[in-house]
């Protein structure tokens, strides 16, 4: 039993970002019963779903390094568009210089994009954690001047990334049902998750952001723990800029996940994390950067006129903001708890607050699978 | 002394959810007198200040200027019947002018006339003696002319009385001469000065009057010269001389042959306290004894490296070591638990789980995260050998009580199997059982061979526990005490004769 | 390290000298450019380029170049041409409003000034000469060409640019124009937004296909868009280019849509054209400068009419090469 409340209590923490995707799918349920429908075209599952997930790829990965950094330093990353945008510029003109293009010419390509977002990652976390720059001005920087380096690099040009590899990177492989971006991002989280089961990084980032004084004084070096989550999210910018430059084939300097930064904010705000450091869920930012790509996809579908499409979205994000903040949770928890003490207390005969509750019902359920 | 009295605070009650701050307590301050207003943490000093400048409202009692009662609802009521403050932090802007910093937010006119301005402000400056300029920025200035500056604008609000509080915390000596002639220049002109800091000497070197609270009590009214520094810390400390001597006698320590478990040379730290040597032997508890400010905490964190350390030498088991950073200290088996438990040594968002495995999983290393299971079961035995009552193993640290979280801190320590642990101020907050629960702890590890440190507010708990007291006084080693020498009376002695 | 000192000196005297010979055989033409920074697309990129091998000294030019997207720092540098003296201004403004004082200034100095591609708020009577597109025409290329090409029904997607600006209302004008005069259907209305983002326009795509309409045309404001549209019709396995279902329309003439077009991957493609140098050196040699607003010539290529050399010359951005199509 005491297993059953442990699960519980670590998962509540999802029920508001869940909640609010919830809402949304249901609006699309409702414009159309077939919203969920999933055919096979070509040899590929096709459908919302399937759209969802392709559309929702980069902003899924660049959420995971956004909660890492917004937990350990306290603000957010606003050059991740510019950095990944500069590590797939340097992908491209390796992949464009080397010749024939194999899959290895692509890997090693990859792998000399993720060292630069390494450095651009060094680059940000040095200014962050051991000058103190403030995390949004100090990536104000390359926000502000990425796009030119990442112009330059591409020789001041788009230049064309049409080989036969990228495209199935961008696109399908053949015999593959599911599209490649999903499989990579699928891929990229369950590394997140082993990176998370095999080291220390959530307890020293949580510690970090929560109190760098006793972090501190318990043997991490807060500095370090910063400047490892601004590596983390350049990695995690080279990664999105790989899938996003392989899904259009050229390198535009200018419109690479441009602006991507505030959905990837926005998403570690719907999972409930707060933007001002501390515990983080990144199943939370997940859930949000699919619940934002969601949205984008419900305004279409509602066909909203294309001039109002901007005001509609804000008036959702507000909603879905209110409904996933703290005072809110607080209120339906004790809403909620109310209700289930009162339930509790006329089936049982004895008063508990919500867990209580739950686990009694739990324990009850757990005793008839036995 | 028969000057007129400005301030008479009769029968003042004040109490906070849970504590009571203030109970019954009388003050009178009169004119032109530096009167110091002494006691230890949470005696009720900085409450009584704040009840006066209007920060807190009283819940009973009486507050009279100059014969005429009063009652402030807000600081500016305080303001405007002459009362200014001085706090420890200076509360200036650091980029706007010294005559802008006297000035300016104080009259109601939109305009200002910054030549009649400044040409006020010099002649303010020269009649106190305040060697500035009153344009030059405030940030070029010392901290103690700072300082003064503060005081000066306190002092134009046509200020009768004038606390201070803490004023020469951050000041060296020179500059607390300069600013004691200022404190001299305002008591001449008749300004009643209520000065608070922990500065024994200090106190005796300016002020007139001294009144001492102790937990919330007034204890007593003294004339300054007519109190032996020695008495002062006695009421301070809330022993009668005479009931001082009949402490139980500790083990005496018969380590002193063997090497110590630790031994620091020459060790100093950026948090300012000097030089000093220290050793620790196995099975030893020694304490640091003195009143706060004194520097204990700062020694034993220089001991722990929680600041950066400027010089010195370490020997651990005899063997020279580097120890540079709290990681190092605690990979040659140091633990230490903090002072401050709020921020330093909770991670309050954290589970119970988390904030006990924390230091020995930082120990083990990034990339060796202990099992869950495992981890339960570290947290499962210390909470059931420390008694820590949580509802689980999942709740944040932070909903527990006082006394539970600093058990929780202990069992991180105890966890890691420390050769050698700090306790700064460990039964600080929590209540009485827990307490007692806490020494009987310590005294037990120490007889299962661990070296302990434990420092304490409370003078008859480390005698209880301590086997050995060094006693410091304004951030140094005065002298230390063991055997039969070791006793509350003594120990005052220390600190009033700063040991010469 | 006398020896380099010395060889230095020489240099220096010959190339003062060699300055003074070509300054004394031919009088070059002073002109001052204001433009905007290529970074910010594939069009300004080709824009400055051209201006820069244009208005060169082999070319009898003596240029000053800015680029910048601050509309300050651009008149600032129009100023510091006036005063340079030079001979011609031309201007590609990053904001329309508030040139008055530097039109005015030049007027008083009797500087000539050019606009180019992008028009400023002004009385006409202020400037010399604007070079410019015309978004209109070039919407009307496409609509016409769809009028022309696809057989009734004619059921269009529309992917706008950015709301409101001048590429966005001129090129969907013509089209509206025809859908509220019943020669075609707009039946689904979506726009890329701020950034004429792709993955916005393949999600306008994939919401139309999801929500069961029938199209057979897609109207994509610029190239990206277009690509973004292609990307969702793959995946719903729906069939388009020169024998699918669906005509795919493009703008701006980069030289991968150009190639897609060769291609039959998509069918038509509109001109944008960034080299406007050519046409006002020829103007400014001439002695010849219009007044008034000129519009360039600008064509629309088809699979049938698209060739190598149409890519080679009008085309911007790199090309993939013959037979390569951009998915």
């Amino acid at each position: 039993m005491p297993r059953f409340k442990a699960r519980f209590d670590r998962l509540s923490h999802l029920f508001f970002p869940l909640s609010v995707l919830v809402i949304l799918l249901i609006i699309n349920l409702l414009k159309g019963a077939d919203y969920f429908k999933i055919t096979m075209v070509n040899g590929v599952l096709y459908g919302n779903i399937p759209n969802i997930l392709y559309g929702a790829s980069e902003l899924v990965i660049l959420s995971i390094g956004m909660t890492l950094v917004t937990a350990a330093a306290r603000g957010q990353d606003i050059s991740i568009g510019e950095s990944g945008a500069i590590s797939s510029a340097i992908f491209v003109q390796y992949v464009l210089n080397a010749g024939e293009v194999t899959i290895w010419t692509i890997l090693v390509g990859f792998l000399i994009s993720c060292v630069a977002g390494l450095v651009i990652g060094a680059f940000n976390g040095t200014l962050v954690s051991f000058f103190n720059v403030q995390p949004m001005v100090a990536t104000l920087i390359l926000f502000l001047g990425g796009r030119s380096i990442a112009f330059i690099i591409d020789g001041k040009v788009s230049p064309i990334l049409a080989n036969p590899i990228s495209n199935k990177i961008g696109t399908v492989i053949p015999g593959v049902p599911i599209q490649t971006p999903i499989i990579l991002t699928a891929v990229f989280i369950a590394l997140v998750a082993v990176v998370l089961k095999t080291t220390n990084l959530r307890l020293y980032v949580e510690a970090v952001g929560i109190n760098p004084n006793a972090a501190r004084l318990n043997g991490i070096n807060p500095k370090k723990v910063i400047f490892l989550t601004f590596l983390l999210m350049g990695v995690c910018s080279a990664v999105a800029g790989f899938i996003a430059v392989n899904k259009v084939g050229r390198h535009d300097s200018v419109n690479l996940l441009k602006f991507i930064m505030m959905d990837a904010i926005l998403a570690v705000a719907l999972g409930g994390n707060s933007l001002s450091g501390g515990k983080f869920s990144i199943t939370g930012s997940i859930i949000g950067a699919y619940t934002i790509e969601v949205l984008n996809r419900t305004l279409l579908r509602l066909e909203v006129n294309p001039e109002a499409i901007k005001a509609f979205k804000a008036v959702f994000i507000i909603i879905l903001m209110i409904v996933a903040s703290p005072v809110v949770r607080v209120y339906a928890r004790k809403c909620l708890g109310k209700v289930k003490t009162f339930v509790a207390g006329n089936a049982i005969g004895k008063p508990g607050g919500l867990n209580q509750a739950v686990i009694s019902s739990m324990d009850s359920s757990a005793k008839k699978e036995e | 002394m028969q000057t007129e009295i400005i301030l008479k605070m009769e029968g003042i009650c004040k109490s906070f959810p849970g504590v009571r701050a203030l109970h019954n307590v009388d003050f009178v301050l009169r004119k032109g007198e530096i009167h110091a207003l002494m006691g230890e943490n949470g005696a009720g000093k900085s409450t009584l200040t704040k009840i006066l400048n209007g920060v807190y409202e009283k819940d009973a009692g009486r507050i009279m200027i100059e014969g005429r009662p009063v009652h402030f609802k807000s600081p500016q009521d305080a303001q405007n019947m002459g009362i200014g403050t001085v706090f420890q932090e200076i509360a200036l802007c650091p980029n706007l002018t010294v005559a802008e910093n006297m000035f300016i937010g104080r009259s109601r006119d939109v305009f200002v006339n910054w030549k009649q301005m400044n040409e006020k402000a010099a002649a303010m400056l020269r009649s106190l003696g305040i060697p500035a300029s009153p344009t030059q920025e405030l940030a070029s200035c010392s901290i103690a002319v700072q300082q003064m500056i503060a005081i000066a604008r306190a002092v134009d609000m046509d200020c009768k009385i004038l606390i201070l509080d803490e004023p020469t915390s951050s000041l060296d000596e020179d500059e607390v001469q300069k600013l004691f002639a200022l404190m001299r220049e305002l008591k001449a002109r008749g300004v009643g000065i209520i000065f608070i800091t922990h500065f024994l000497d200090q106190v005796y070197a300016i002020s007139d009057r001294i009144t001492v609270l102790r937990n919330g009590e007034l204890i007593g009214e003294y004339l300054t010269a007519e109190l032996p520094q020695i008495e002062l810390v006695a009421k301070m400390m809330g022993k009668a001389l005479s009931d001082v001597s009949a402490m139980k006698k500790q083990e005496p320590s018969k380590s002193d042959k063997r090497v110590p478990v630790f031994a620091a040379k020459e060790l100093s730290s950026a948090a300012g306290v000097k030089p000093f040597d220290f050793t620790i032997h196995k099975g030893e508890v020694n304490g640091f004894a003195g009143l706060l400010g004194s520097g204990r905490s700062e020694s034993v964190r220089a001991i722990f490296a929680a600041d950066k350390i400027t010089g010195g030498e370490v020997k651990i088991n005899g063997k020279r070591v580097k120890i540079r950073t709290p990681l190092h200290a605690m990979k040659h088996g140091i633990g230490y638990l903090p002072e401050d438990r709020k921020s330093e040594g909770i991670i309050d968002e954290l589970s119970v789980r988390d904030n006990i495995i924390l230091a020995l999983q930082v120990m083990k290393g990034f990339f060796k995260p202990l099992a869950r299971k495992q981890a339960e079961e570290f947290a499962n035995q210390y909470i059931k050998l420390l008694d820590i009552k949580t509802p689980s193993l999942d709740t944040p640290i932070k909903s527990l009580s006082g006394g539970n979280q600093q058990k929780v801190i202990l069992a991180r320590w105890l966890l890691t199997h420390p050769m050698y642990l700090i306790l700064d101020e460990p039964t600080r907050g929590i209540d009485v059982g827990t307490k007692v629960e806490i020494q009987k702890l310590v005294l037990k590890l120490a007889a299962d061979g661990m070296s302990l440190t434990f420092i304490s507010s409370e003078i008859d708990e480390m005698l209880r526990v301590c086997s050995r007291l060094i006693v410091m006084k304004d951030r140094e080693i005065v002298g230390e005490l063991s055997g039969e020498n070791m006793t509350e009376q003594n120990v005052m002695h220390m600190i009033a004769q700063g040991g010469k | 390290m006398k020896r380099l000192s010395l060889l230095l000196v020489v240099m220096l005297v010959l190339s003062t000298v060699c300055g003074l010979t070509l300054a004394a055989s031919q009088k070059l033409i002073k002109v001052g450019i204001v433009n905007l920074p290529p970074e910010e697309s594939g069009y300004r990129q080709a824009n400055v380029e051209d201006m820069n091998q244009v208005f060169s000294r082999a070319n009898g030019y003596d240029a000053k170049q800015t680029n910048t997207a601050d509309v300050n720092e651009q008149m600032a540098a129009a100023m510091g041409y006036i005063r340079d003296g030079v001979d011609y201004l031309l201007i590609s403004a990053a904001h329309a409003s508030g040139w008055d004082d530097v039109l005015l200034a030049a007027k008083r100095a009797g500087v000539s000034v050019i606009l180019f591609d992008r028009m400023i708020d002004t009385d006409p009577s202020n400037y010399q000469a604007a070079l410019v597109s015309d978004m209109y025409y070039e919407g009307q290329l496409a609509t016409d060409w769809i009028l022309n090409n696809v057989p009734e029904p004619r059921n269009v997607i529309l992917i706008r640019g950015q709301l409101g600006s001048a590429a966005e209302v001129g090129r969907s004008a013509p089209l509206l124009k025809a859908a509220a005069e019943g020669k075609l259907n707009v039946v689904w209305d979506g726009t890329g937004g701020d950034t004429w983002s792709l993955e916005e326009a393949r999600r306008v795509v994939e919401a139309a296909i999801a929500a069961g309409k029938d199209f057979n045309v897609i109207y994509a404001q610029n190239d990206g868009m277009a690509q973004g549209a292609c990307q969702a019709l793959e995946a719903a396995g729906i069939s388009f280019g020169k024998n699918g279902k669906v005509k795919i329309i493009g703008f701006d003439f980069n030289r991968f849509a150009l190639r897609n077009v060769q291609a039959g991957y998509w069918n038509a493609d509109v001109q944008c054209n960034p080299r406007m140098a050519g046409q006002i050196d020829q103007w400014i040699k001439s002695g010849n400068i219009p007044k008034g607003v000129v519009y360039q010539k600008e064509i629309i290529l088809d699979t049938n009419t698209i060739t190598d050399e149409h890519i080679e010359k009008y085309g911007i951005n790199p090309d993939p090469g013959k037979g390569v199509i951009t998915r």
